[in-house]
């Protein structure tokens, strides 16, 4: 069976007060997730009640993106909010506990917003190859 | 008032042999605030999408967390099949369901242990274990693997499991069920454990919802939220009514998992009574273009998978979260105001498992 | 209230057997069926290479040119998708892991 999924296209701006709505009616917070296109990034909240899937979505430029932090509303979004800010560089105002880039230990800054490297290869020279 | 000592707990610590670190701030023995840190270990597979083809792909993801590789492996084929709109063949359905109930037997086995471990019960940890043992020789003779499942793939199974396996595979679980009644009688009884367990780490109905607390965290809660209701697989063909505890303290997580052991097991034998006969997969043409959310019931909680693909064998954004990164949140809700000696206890009741959560 | 309710299970198990075997002296009964090593038949194989371009891990590395086939056994995760893939059905897995080794070796056939 597949479930019905909901997405509603929101504003950055109205983030806060949409998400008190769905607070308020009992909704539990199941993820955020950041979809990096092109030089744009996607948001996601997801939302579920009794398996019933809503979604919010917004776009962002991938550079310089900045969001209000929900974690006034739902404190449990903090480990999402640090996660995306690390992952894609994105600035978000008020964060109830914020780590400061530190959340995630990554060899580089922001990997998510580039492309992904080359993997390297088994490939050591051939033996008897040449 | 005593001073304030900032106790940091982990990354390396006995009782988890996983990296999460959690700074305590305690005052005398008892914990007033904790601030968690996790991505000691993180390793970008969510990336890995735009080197790797999305019918490899399942290989990686099946590989994000050891103990529910299987339905990881399953959530992210459902997500794919969804997109593409492909016909799984109702056997396949049935398979999956009954390897992914034998992975939450092992992996609720599993935390049975880790958990007698934390409050220092180790025959009863060694116990656990060894039962633990005949449900992966019974995912070996059927899958091949013994915790790398390998046998979902985009499509349908790669696996069957023939009339004769399947026989001896309900007799064996018959005779893991009987030993299980024996561990669980201890755990639920047993006034030693009962004296750790009861009462500890209590979070309301309302703050599990509010944390978006997952999987037995959450219906320990009282709160009746099992993604299997969403009658994925061949859930909607089976009996099947989410099991809840409605004290939301350690002891209440426990008895949903030790309820759900049993409840698997019945799983297993309706699915296995009613599997109907048929192809086990089917081929796979063309590239996923589209979005889903999908989202399974693992042993842990809730998993939800975001796959969107744009008509290339690569997909645009593979996003995984995992049922631990979800009850991080609620754990530091539990550990502030707890005793100090409660925190491994309390750790374990969420049943961490961090590797899912570095994926 | 009960108290050491796990006695009745420890003296159950007072007169019996461990269900551990010591390991290296007594092997491991190998499961009918189960993933482990992979093995090729040499003699059949026609260098395609269908198996290095789709390997998951990059683990294999064929040599058209001199007809020689290399694997990287600590990179191979037995998942079985070249044994699927093979054209010639020369792949195939056998049930045991192989001996433990010390040094990272491409092994050629």
């Amino acid at each position: 069976m597949i479930e019905e999924q909901t997405i509603i296209p929101i504003l950055p701006e109205t983030l806060v007060a949409e998400t008190r709505k769905m607070r308020d009616q009992g909704y539990r917070l199941v993820q955020i997730c950041v979809t990096r296109l092109g030089e744009e990034l996607e948001l996601d909240y997801s939302f579920d009640l009794n398996r019933r899937f809503v979604n919010f979505r917004f776009r962002q430029p991938k550079i310089g993106a900045r969001v209000p932090s929900i974690t006034s509303v739902y404190w449990c979004a903090f480990t999402y909010e640090n996660e995306f800010s690390d992952l894609f560089g994105v600035q978000v105002d008020g964060n109830a506990l914020d780590f400061k880039g530190t959340f995630y230990m990554t060899a580089m800054k922001h990997p998510f917003i580039h492309d992904a490297a080359p993997i390297p290869t088994a490939a050591q020279p051939l033996p008897g190859g040449q | 008032m005593g001073t304030r000592t900032l106790i940091p707990f982990g990354p390396q610590h006995p009782v988890l042999p996983e990296p999460i670190h959690i700074d305590l701030v305690v005052e005398d023995e008892k914990v007033v605030e904790a601030i968690p840190s996790i991505g000691f270990i993180h390793r970008g597979l969510e990336k890995l999408v735009e080197k790797k083809d999305f019918i490899e792909y399942v290989y990686v993801a099946e590989r994000i967390c050891g103990i529910c590789s299987f339905i990881h492996g399953q959530t992210y084929c459902q997500g794919i099949e969804t997109i593409m709109k492909i016909p799984v063949p109702p056997r396949a359905h049935y398979l999956r369901t009954i390897w992914g109930e034998l992975s939450r037997i092992h992996s609720h086995l599993l935390w049975a242990g880790l958990m007698a471990d934390a409050f220092g019960f180790e025959a009863l940890f060694m116990h656990s274990w060894r039962i633990r043992e005949r449900v992966l020789d019974l995912i070996e003779a059927t899958t091949g693997g013994r915790v790398i499942f390998g046998s979902c793939k985009v499509g349908g199974a790669r696996r069957d499991i023939t009339p004769e396996q399947m026989h001896w595979l309900l007799g064996e679980l018959a005779e893991v069920e009987k030993e299980m009644r024996l561990i669980v009688d201890i755990f639920m009884n047993d006034h030693s454990v009962k004296h750790r367990l009861c009462g500890v780490g209590v979070i309301s109905k309302d703050d599990a919802v509010a944390l978006g607390a997952v999987g037995p965290t959450l219906r320990g809660s009282g709160v009746a939220d099992d993604m299997r209701l969403l009658k994925y697989a061949a859930f909607g063909d089976l009996d099947f009514q989410p099991i809840t505890r409605s004290d939301g303290d350690s002891y209440s997580r426990c008895a949903v998992r030790c309820a759900e052991l049993f409840q698997s097991v019945d799983l297993i034998r309706q699915a296995a009574a009613k599997m109907p006969a048929g192809e086990i997969a089917v081929k796979v043409t063309g590239t996923p273009d589209g979005e889903f959310f999908s989202r399974v019931e693992q042993p842990r909680g809730e998993v939800v998978y975001y796959i969107k693909g744009n008509g290339s064998k690569n997909l645009v954004r593979f996003r995984a979260r995992t049922p631990t990164f979800a009850n991080v949140p609620p754990l530091v809700k539990m550990l502030a105001g707890c005793e100090l000696a409660d925190v491994p206890v309390l750790v374990l009741t969420i049943d961490p498992c961090i590797s899912c959560t570095e994926r | 209230m009960a108290f050491f309710q796990m006695k009745k299970m420890i003296l159950g198990w007072t007169f019996r057997t461990p269900v551990t075997t010591r390991y290296p002296f007594a092997p491991r009964k190998i499961c009918p069926g189960s993933r482990g090593r992979l093995d090729i038949t040499i003699a059949n194989c026609i260098f395609c290479s269908v198996c290095a371009k789709r390997c998951p891990t990059d683990a294999l590395v064929v040599d058209k040119a001199n007809k020689k086939w290399h694997i990287d056994r600590l990179r191979c995760i037995s998942c079985g998708y070249c044994v699927e893939l093979c054209p010639k059905k020369c792949l195939a897995l056998a049930g045991d892991h192989g001996i433990p080794t010390v040094t990272k070796d491409m092994e050629t056939f």
